[in-house]
């Protein structure tokens, strides 16, 4: 039942974050109090290593990034199913290297189509 | 409850349907970067299908239970009876696109390969006797209906439409992985056989919790049936879709949604039934009310056929809520001449899209018997049978639910679905009306390609057949689901 | 051991939210972003069910989730990137196209 529950092994992970949190917020404090305040249009530039910024920060990236982080998440994350067939390899056998095989034939087919289709063509 | 299970080829001989069907898409996207004419590929996915149709034929006899890795997976009458549902729907709905996308500049391969997907989804949900198996055949077709929603990517409407059934789809399988979990987590397991015996042995049925995830798992399922009130989305995907697809997703994912609705809710949770039925009741009556009463106020054909594709999803679902088998009966057999009704009226929406004119308007009917009497006739047949009109097939549908439901004592329910269905008849009738007692606009050309006669043909034939004699079609649902 | 119920109220609190931010967000991103939330979330009960049950099958369902997930995101953003290509919103509002 939760309130019975205290999870007392976390003691030492609260501890880290509790002093973190106070240097953090111990040295902004610090600095408040310590430091003159004298701004002017030079000191409130954003820091882009001495040089005057250009533009706004934030800008669209190409849509053929898009393509491509798309491509990479499936295929990325279809990975996943090979860890737990690799681990079990011993006990499935031949059946599940057929299968795995049938598994990565598929993907195989959808890299030839999207290769095929232009979608790794950067122009 | 864990199995150490030793995996054979042999298991998978009740996939082969699947897996013809997953191969001869795979050939189809392949085949579709190779052939310039759209035409092969169409007919290599029928194809395809038709073979998948033999082997689920062939492959056991018809009702033969037979089970597949552990008993997740299920090859008995119900589901292949669903199979059939599914093989005739992607058949007729690349029949009737073949000309069509052509028109809207979509003829892509991907699309004939897409189809087949879907369907194989379709198939595995029937099939499932497990929630995984179940979550993933739902996927499977969902995530390939997405896609077709919005294949006409040069036009809004279908980005529109894509986009909105995405969100709303991905939102309700969110609801039904919870509804996976929560029953997981109370029986231990996810089988369904499993699940309905520790209802028993835990004595869960009266459970909240378990009642919770029930319901979770019926929002989802009536999501994707588009029962009221998660129906929002339907009439806007109707109409955006292109109407090839519209057709398709409206007999499919429906159907689909009724097979697990079915086999989870009589399979796993039939102990439950009192609890599910007082969820069932309320929405079927609200199903009906919004889809006959909204229908009235539309101009467009596609729109208007989406709420009266609402309402069907009401009478289908008083078939389940009776919890008796002869429910579950007249359901499938809905189903089954609900396809052929539905598709038949697409087939004449679309015949009516041309080059430069849409042809969705109930206005653009106006006079259509002046100069295409045949069309016309077809249209008032299949209009006649979606209004529940005898002879037709249609007639015999809605009958059947009715008196199944008044058997399991619910009364008032088939007086309130009645009533409706007398409502709905008013919007049906002022097509036909438009096409026979107005004077023609202008003139209208209907685009005609063998296919889509053949379409036309089968649907139509088999809305009078199975009106006339609808003995064959009952019989094959009770062989089907009693075995 | 942390209680079973403890990551049970996790994963409803965790769902809430991907509901609550379905609902209530007016950017088809963070729209989608609600949507994985929601997932997670059920991901966190099966894996929590699963090591209390001492079964499996609730860490294989979150390996099929995680890969069903992915494959909605990509088709997710294709379908946005889509939509933007023919009408560049992203916000919920103005996608009002088709109404009755």
């Amino acid at each position: 039942m939760p309130g019975t529950y205290i999870p007392s092994e976390y003691l030492p992970v609260a501890i880290i974050f509790l002093f973190a949190a106070l240097i953090g917020l111990g040295a902004l404090v610090a600095g408040l109090l310590v430091r003159p305040r004298r701004p002017y249009v030079q000191k409130l530039y954003p820091y882009e290593s001495g040089n005057p910024p250009v533009g706004e920060p934030r800008y669209k990236f190409s849509v053929k990034f898009y393509i491509i982080a798309m491509l990479f998440v499936v295929f990325d994350v279809e990975a996943v199913f090979l860890y737990p067939w690799a681990v079990a390899y011993d006990k499935l056998g031949i059946f599940g290297f057929v299968e795995m095989m049938l598994f990565i034939f598929i993907l195989l087919i959808g890299y030839i189509y999207v290769w095929k289709k232009g979608a790794f063509n950067w122009e | 409850m864990e199995m150490e299970t030793t995996i054979s080829l042999l298991d998978i001989r009740p996939l082969v349907p699947e897996l013809t069907m997953i191969c001869v898409g795979l050939i189809v996207i392949l085949l579709d970067l190779i052939v310039r004419k759209k035409e092969v590929v169409a007919i290599v996915g029928i194809a395809g299908t038709l073979v998948a149709l033999y082997g689920t034929y062939k492959l056991y006899g018809f009702y033969e239970p037979q089970s597949a890795f552990s008993g997740m997976f299920v090859l008995d009458g119900y589901s292949n009876f669903f199979k059939l549902i599914f093989y005739l729907n992607i058949i007729l709905t690349i029949c009737i696109s073949f000309k069509y996308m052509a028109i809207e500049k979509a003829s892509f391969g991907e699309y004939y390969a897409l189809l087949m997907f879907a369907t194989t989804g379709m198939m595995i949900m029937a099939s499932a006797a497990d929630l995984i198996v179940l979550y993933l055949g739902l996927e499977l077709m969902a995530l390939s209906t997405y896609i077709l929603a919005g294949i006409t990517r040069k036009r809004q409407r279908s980005n529109e439409a894509a986009l909105k059934y995405f969100f709303l789809g991905a939102f309700s399988s969110a609801f039904l992985l919870y509804g996976i979990s929560l029953t997981y987590g109370l029986t231990g397991t996810t089988n369904l056989r499993e699940i309905a015996s520790a209802l028993q042995t835990l004595d869960l049925n009266g459970s909240p919790i378990m009642y919770l995830g029930l319901i979770f798992m019926i929002v989802a399922f009536g999501f994707k049936i588009a029962l009221a009130p998660f129906h929002m989305w339907a009439p806007d995907v109707y109409e955006g879709a292109p109407t090839s697809i519209t057709a398709f997703m409206s007999v499919g994912p429906k159907a689909a949604g009724f097979a697990v609705l079915g086999r989870v809710l009589f399979g796993a949770f039939a102990g439950m039934q009192v609890q599910w039925a007082s969820i069932l009741i309320p929405m079927a009556v609200l199903t009906m009310a919004v889809g006959s009463i909204i229908a009235l106020a539309q101009t467009n054909i596609k729109r208007m056929l989406a709420y009266s594709s609402i309402a069907h999803a009401g009478y289908m679902l008083l078939g389940v809520i009776t919890g008796t088998t002869g429910g579950l009966m007249s359901t499938v057999n809905y189903l089954a001449i609900y396809l052929f009704m539905n598709i038949g009226a697409f087939a004449i929406v679309i015949m009516l899209r041309r080059e430069g004119f849409q042809g969705e308007n109930i206005e653009d009917y106006m006079g259509l018997s002046k100069s295409h009497p045949l069309a016309s006739a077809l249209m008032l047949i299949f209009m006649f049978s979606l209004a529940g009109i005898p002879p037709t097939a249609g007639f015999i549908g809605k009958f059947y639910v009715f008196m199944e439901v008044i058997k399991a004592g619910y009364v008032y329910l088939a007086i309130i679905a009645v009533a409706f269905s007398a409502i709905s008849a008013f919007f049906y009738l002022r097509v036909v009306m438009y096409i026979y007692m107005k004077d023609p606009k202008e003139e209208v050309v209907l685009t005609r390609s063998p296919s889509m006669s053949i379409a036309l043909a089968v649907t139509a034939m088999m809305v009078l057949i199975l009106g006339i004699f609808p003995s064959f079609l009952l019989n094959l649902v009770r062989y089907s689901i009693l075995g | 051991m942390v209680p079973l119920s403890w990551y049970i109220i996790l994963s409803a609190v965790v769902f809430s939210i991907g509901v609550i931010g379905f609902l209530t967000r007016r950017n088809l991103i963070m729209t989608f972003m609600s949507i994985e939330l929601m997932l997670n979330s059920v991901n966190i009960s099966f894996v929590a069910f699963s090591h209390y049950l001492q079964s499996m099958r609730g860490q294989i369902i979150v390996f099929f989730v995680i890969a069903v997930a992915a494959a909605e995101t990509a088709i997710g953003l294709a379908i946005i990137i889509a939509y933007y290509k023919n009408n560049p919103t992203i916000k919920v509002d103005e996608i009002n196209l088709l109404k009755g």
